[in-house]
């Protein structure tokens, strides 16, 4: 059993949440991720450890609202449980001084990006942030991410708040045109935008890291159910990422797989909306 | 032809008198009704079957039946007090070798090991030794007549076992009554492993699970769920908080795909995640749980195992229309239980055997629509002693599926071998140990079960466990 110690609503659909995981708040590193069951009837989903308190022993994740699993983690409140939560899991992100890295996050990715973001800064790197939203109010770790980053800048989809457009052709428009020299690239969001991401990075010969949300079960590499397509070969995310070279994921497979639910999820968040199933 | 040979075989025994009772059947869910529930097919003998059953066993004063079992069970006594009614005893009995009777008596291959060579095989049928097991255990668990035996005096030494499944368990049980402090650490958020992951609830109930675990945890068992050896902490982190020997039972826990063009389309899955879909996560009774599962109409289930079996039988439970099993060879060399294919076989699935599929074709939207499948003929035997399939050239078809269940085998899951500095490995990943105690290339770190001898059977790790207790026993005695 693991207890909600804190929750807050970062906008209408994101959620932080500060749980209980003695364990994992000390083992964790950037880049890793646990898979938690909410009670017994419930499904195991991964999410990223955004953050970690070794001393109080605390973890915290990020979730959007899109289903029924994270609708109902939603509903929980501070001083709750969760049943299960399974981690440190997955491999934690190479970090090294690599130069001039920019951390690209996109919705609620900005959670996955944020960690890294702190370990590359710590290491000495010189970071630049790139945060996309759809609108103002969906932007999140805004001023967290200010505190890890050289230089930030803000992208919202319909000109809201920062630049108005995506964070790919800010990033081509404000440093690959400008011949900045770049040394690594992380780009870690919606399938879309990685995907735009990496198709500019490629030509420049930029190293561009994604991390990839498959869908699992189990996460420790017993199912198969995160199989993604990384330079012709099939991979398991769970274990052999979740970061991978963007340069070489097959984003097609990537995008439908991650659709192979969507009927029996709406079904499911649809009677837990209309409160027949009983919560 | 069996009507034929029975009669034949019964006027040969009236002369014998020996061996007149015929060897007692055990009454099934009609197949028509089971196909489309998730309960227990077979549904057990009565206490009067039993007994009946019972006395078929003459007693042989050399039994080798108790050498065909790898726990050693004392069958003839236990089969002697359920004859003479002591159902209770003869459960205690068998605890006495195996944790895991009501568990055994459903899922172990008693056709190739104590019922083998039971002495009245030979003329006739061999004594339903795995009926009765079952019978004895499910008869002590229904009558909450639990025994626990007496907690040991503690030794003050402290146990690591990596994995809750049948190797695990086994050697739990058998280190906590020998006064070793014994904690499990399992990933998965129950205890059981392949027990309660992968083998279906119609051929093993999991409430049937749950009582042997929790048996367990009455002997004094600890077990840690949500705890992966390897990433949560490591053997070595362990070792250095004051644990004394690791044993390390995490089985084969990784899928084997094929590689061939489409394998990741969507309605494709490992055998793994469509039981454990099932099975761990209950995914049949969804939308009441939350995990979800493709209910496909037209399945076809790659491999002809037991897990092949198992994967078949559930999506016809799902609502399959058409399930198939493809098989590159012939039924003979068919590696799962004889009981098994043939209750697939009463429940309607359809055997295509000498295919091997070679292509899977998707539509736009990236689901699997077709299986393209090449016909094959056998050829010279291969190290195995099976012949080995030749693809017959130009015979390639495609069949429609929606639905793909791949369940060509396991192998190692690479996560504790990359985090256990110094542990000898083999080239496909599985531990090496030293001999039967399971030892590894490290003292103090034993091994046992499916991560050893790649995907075996629930016995076998059952076994490996009983071993390693009584090497880890002695090792820690002597220090």
């Amino acid at each position: 059993m693991n207890k909600i110690i804190e929750k807050v609503n970062l906008s209408e659909r994101v959620v932080k949440m500060v749980l209980e995981a003695p364990i994992i708040a000390q083992k964790r590193k950037a880049g890793q991720f646990i898979v938690l069951k909410i009670d017994e009837k419930g499904e195991r989903i991964p999410l990223t450890i955004v953050d970690s308190d070794a001393q109080k022993g605390t973890i915290t994740i990020i979730f959007q609202i899109v289903g029924k699993t994270t609708a109902q983690l939603d509903g929980l409140k501070i001083g709750d449980s969760l049943q299960d939560i399974l981690g440190p899991l997955g491999n934690p992100t190479e970090i090294e001084n690599y130069g001039r890295v920019v951390c690209i996050g996109g919705g609620v990715g900005i959670g996955v990006v944020y960690p890294l973001a702190v370990a590359l800064k710590k290491a000495g790197n010189r970071v630049i942030s790139i945060l996309g939203a759809r609108t103002k109010d969906l932007l999140i770790l805004e001023k967290e991410m200010r505190a890890s980053s050289d230089t930030m800048i803000i992208t919202t989809d319909d000109g809201s708040y920062g630049v108005h457009g995506f964070v790919s052709s800010v990033f081509q428009v404000g440093m690959l045109d400008q011949n900045i020299k770049v040394d690594r690239v992380y780009a870690i969001g919606p399938v879309p935008m990685m995907k735009a991401v990496c198709d500019i990075t490629k030509p420049h010969g930029i190293k561009t890291i994604v991390s990839l949300n498959s869908i699992m079960v189990d996460g420790t590499g017993m199912c198969g159910a995160c199989r993604v397509a990384v330079a012709g070969k099939t991979k398991f995310a769970c274990v052999d990422g979740p970061e991978f070279d963007g340069h070489e994921v097959d984003f097609k497979l990537l995008a439908d797989r991650l659709k192979m639910y969507c009927d029996p999820e709406r079904e499911a968040y649809e009677k837990h909306k209309c409160g027949c199933d009983g919560n | 032809m069996k009507n034929i040979s029975v009669g034949a075989m019964e006027t040969k025994e009236t002369k014998e008198k020996k061996e007149k009772v015929p060897r007692q059947k055990m009454p099934e869910q009609d197949p028509q009704k089971r196909v489309r529930n998730f309960e227990e097919v077979p549904i057990g003998y009565s206490t009067e079957t039993a007994i009946i059953e019972a006395t078929r066993c003459i007693q042989c004063k050399k039994p080798s039946c108790v050498g065909g079992c790898p726990v050693d069970v004392r069958i003839p006594e236990f089969i002697k007090d359920i004859a003479e009614g002591r159902f209770i005893e003869a459960a205690w009995k068998l605890k006495e070798t195996n944790g895991l009777p009501a568990v055994c008596g459903r899922v172990c291959p008693q056709e190739d090991q104590c019922e083998k060579v039971c002495v009245l095989g030979k003329k006739g049928e061999p004594v339903a030794i795995g009926r009765l097991e079952r019978f004895a255990a499910d008869y002590e668990r229904n009558a909450g007549k639990i025994s626990i035996p007496p907690s040991v005096k503690s030794n003050g030494k402290k146990i690591v076992v990596a994995g809750a499944g049948p190797a695990g368990l086994t050697i739990a049980g058998d280190l906590v009554k020998l006064g070793y402090d014994v904690t499990i650490f399992e990933a998965l958020h129950k205890a059981g492993g392949v027990l309660v992951y992968g083998i279906p609830e119609f051929r093993l109930p999991k409430a049937i699970v749950e009582a042997e675990v929790e048996y367990l945890r009455k002997l004094g068992v600890k077990i840690e769920t949500n705890f992966v050896i390897g990433r949560t902490k490591t053997i070595d982190e362990l070792f250095a908080e004051g644990f004394n020997a690791v044993f390390i039972g995490v089985g084969a826990g990784a899928p084997v795909f094929m590689n061939i063009p489409g394998e990741n389309l969507m309605g494709i899955y490992s055998a793994n995640e469509y039981l454990t879909r099932s099975n761990l996560m209950k995914a049949y009774l969804f939308p009441e749980y939350d995990t979800p599962i493709v209910r496909g109409k037209r399945v076809a289930v790659v491999g002809g195992g037991n897990v092949a079996m198992d994967s078949v039988r559930t999506a016809l439970r799902l609502g399959a229309e058409r399930a198939m099993i493809i098989y590159r060879r012939t039924e003979v060399e068919m590696p799962a239980r004889k009981e098994e294919v043939h209750h697939a076989e009463e429940e309607g699935v359809e055997f295509l055997m000498l295919h091997n599929p070679v292509e899977y074709i998707g539509n736009e939207a990236g689901w699997v629509t077709g299986m393209k499948c090449i016909k094959m003929e056998l050829g010279e035997p291969d190290e195995s002693g099976r012949r080995s399939p030749v693809p017959i050239k130009d015979s390639e078809f495609v069949i429609d599926v929606d639905t793909i269940v791949v369940a060509v085998g396991t192998m190692a899951n690479p996560i504790v071998p990359a985090t256990t500095a110094g542990l000898e490995i083999n080239k496909k990943g599985y531990i090496v140990t030293k001999d039967e105690s399971g030892l590894t290339s490290r003292e103090g770190i034993y091994a046992g079960g499916d991560i050893v001898t790649g995907s075996a059977t629930v016995i076998l790790a059952m076994g490996a466990g009983r071993k390693a207790a009584n090497a880890i026993h002695e090792y820690l005695s002597k220090k």
